[in-house]
């Protein structure tokens, strides 16, 4: 409309349009590539095998991160643990075993509800259910508990969508030999999908490592390597927002930082190459 | 006889998502309840005296800030990752986008914290330095934030455009309409539902995000007078006092909470219908 009234060729109005948008596109890829390499510049001169490996000392001033670390691994696959079964059990139950339904649509209304609740919400309802009200105190547990709350929705939602990737002759095919609705999930279905559900789980990985908010008031910030879950633990963010925000030491900051940086590409190199086999194996495309 | 079992187990797992939801509101609706009974629902919103050691409970700057901020972001976020989207959907060659969306679903994997680093080694000294202020400052926060909700656009903003049907697109380039006017006329209105739902979700995140906003909006209690001055939000608030908060103190923490859970409840809501409408 705004090529009638001011009469600029429509030719003329797109090369500007792609213009603009070019520009923004590559700021905001600019913005990505500065952060990463940023950090990797200032910090991997302070990684070292002492650095990876041995203990913080005076609060993070000295010394390396092996309990950050440890605590980060702890943590991370303790949410993961619980929060799988309970996450790919809802997805069979929806894709498999129900219609779309009124009681279909709550339950992913929870389900989306549930991923869209801020990370520092979590963390009051871990801190005052898990520490206060069940006597945890700031432990490995009560961090895991509530991480594998944060996470289920992510969980759901990618098995739900590799499951419903599986074709319908494969079922079909279980059902006509005699399987069992059961047989048929169980031996069928879920080997078919499991690489989709492991891109899920993959990522579910990458948010217990970037958590801060959350894991901060229910696991605590113990530099102590914790021997049970019953210990309290820091995470590296955690460790990394404290040495920044108390000023302890810049230098271990952008070392901790790089760590972080590098665990994130990491997880999401592998769980978007398992996808993408995934993905073509189902005969769609990824593009 | 097993496969009943089974898909009875299957049933109560299913309601898992639900249960924790509720039991979240109700934990955290406890919790803050009394400080609403003791100081009523309207001073708890509307004063603008903080001062919990007195016993004076009321969140409005953190509300203004909450809304101050989020708004900042969202003006960043719609236009770079409303711009990002529609690149990547309708004119970048497949190989780009093919490249470019898992860079940018990394971009969203980046640790919030980090985010908040980077806004306070290099972001805050380019304001102190060009604009004054004391460089923490809702303008700092809003350009962080803004950065950290244009990977959401940007990921259901494109599904959203790839969904319109091919046949929308050719039909108006075989009417001799150029490939923007499809774009803008066709493509954007067709989707729009779905870009819409993308920035209400980016909204929630900025809403709730704590680690990165404290780290450099420089949580002052005033109410903010100009973009560089300092500002707390409401999820700040809690962050920064649960350290040492008792008591009295600490339920008002709770209820700052529920105030934020019921916002989130909204926007969420609010997506959810818009997308759904589309589905339907």
């Amino acid at each position: 409309m705004a090529n009638q009234s001011f009469r600029i060729p429509p030719i003329l109005n797109q090369r500007i349009a792609q213009v603009l948008l070019w520009l923004a596109t590559i700021i905001t890829l600019l913005v990505l590539f500065f952060i990463i390499i940023f950090i990797l510049i200032r910090g991997l001169r302070v990684i070292n095998f002492d650095f990876l490996f041995s203990l913080p000392l005076h609060m993070g001033k000295a010394g390396g991160i092996v309990s950050p670390i440890i605590g980060t691994i702890y943590l991370t696959a303790l949410a993961i643990i619980l929060a799988t079964p309970l996450g790919v059990g809802s997805a069979i139950y929806l894709t498999e075993y129900t219609k779309e339904n009124i009681f279909t649509k709550i339950i992913r209304f929870g389900a989306d509800c549930l991923a869209g609740i801020p990370s520092i919400i979590f963390g009051l309802f871990g801190f005052i259910l898990f520490v206060i009200k069940l006597r945890m105190g700031w432990s490995i547990l009560s961090g895991g508990l509530t991480l594998a709350f944060m996470i289920l929705p992510t969980i759901i939602r990618t098995s739900e969508e590799a499951i419903k990737a599986v074709p319908t002759a494969y079922r079909e095919v279980s059902t006509a030999l005699g399987g069992s609705k059961w047989q048929t999930v169980s031996r069928v279905v879920i080997p078919v999908a499991l690489p989709g559900i492991l891109t899920g789980v993959i990522l579910s990985i990458g948010r217990c490592i970037a958590e801060t908010a959350c894991v901060i008031f229910t696991a605590g910030s113990s530099l102590r390597i914790p021997t049970s879950i019953f210990d309290s633990s820091r995470t590296l963010a955690v460790h990394f927002y404290i040495l920044t925000r108390e000023g302890i030491s810049m230098e271990r900051a952008y070392g901790t930082a790089v760590i972080l940086i590098l665990a994130i590409i990491l997880v999401n190199f592998l769980a978007y190459w398992i996808m993408y086999r995934f993905i073509r194996r189902m005969g769609g495309y990824v593009g | 006889m097993k496969e009943k079992l089974i898909e009875k187990v299957l049933l109560v797992i299913a309601c898992s998502a639900i249960a924790i939801i509720f039991l979240i509101f109700l934990f955290i609706f406890i919790e803050g309840l009394p400080v609403f009974v003791k100081t009523g629902v309207i001073r708890f919103i509307f004063s603008s005296n903080w001062a919990p050691t007195k016993g004076n409970f009321g969140i409005l700057p953190m509300i203004i800030g909450s809304i101050l901020v989020t708004f900042g972001a969202l003006v960043i976020g719609i236009l770079f990752g409303l711009a990002c989207a529609i690149l990547l959907a309708c004119f970048a060659p497949k190989g780009v986008t093919r490249v470019l969306k898992p860079l940018i679903e990394l971009l969203a994997g980046i640790p919030s914290v980090v985010y908040g680093f980077i806004g306070v080694v290099v972001l805050i000294p380019i304001i102190r330095n060009t604009l004054g202020g004391p460089g923490f400052s809702v303008l700092a926060a809003s350009v962080i934030l803004g950065i950290m909700i244009s990977p959401t656009i940007i990921a259901v903003s494109l599904d959203a455009l790839r969904a319109v049907p091919l046949a929308y697109k050719e039909g108006s380039l075989a009417l001799g309409a150029t490939q923007w006017q499809t774009v803008y006329q066709i493509l954007i209105p067709a989707a729009k539902s779905g870009i819409i739902a993308g920035i209400i979700l980016g909204m929630g995140r900025a809403v709730g995000e704590t680690m990165a906003v404290i780290m450099i909006a420089g949580n002052s209690l005033k109410i903010p007078r100009s973009p560089l001055d300092p500002v707390r939000t409401l999820t700040s608030n809690i962050a920064l006092e649960m350290g040492y908060a008792s008591g009295m103190h600490q339920e008002a923490l709770f209820a700052c909470g529920v105030v934020l859970f019921i916002i989130i409840m909204i926007l969420n809501t609010l997506a959810l219908l818009t997308i759904g409408r589309r589905n339907g």
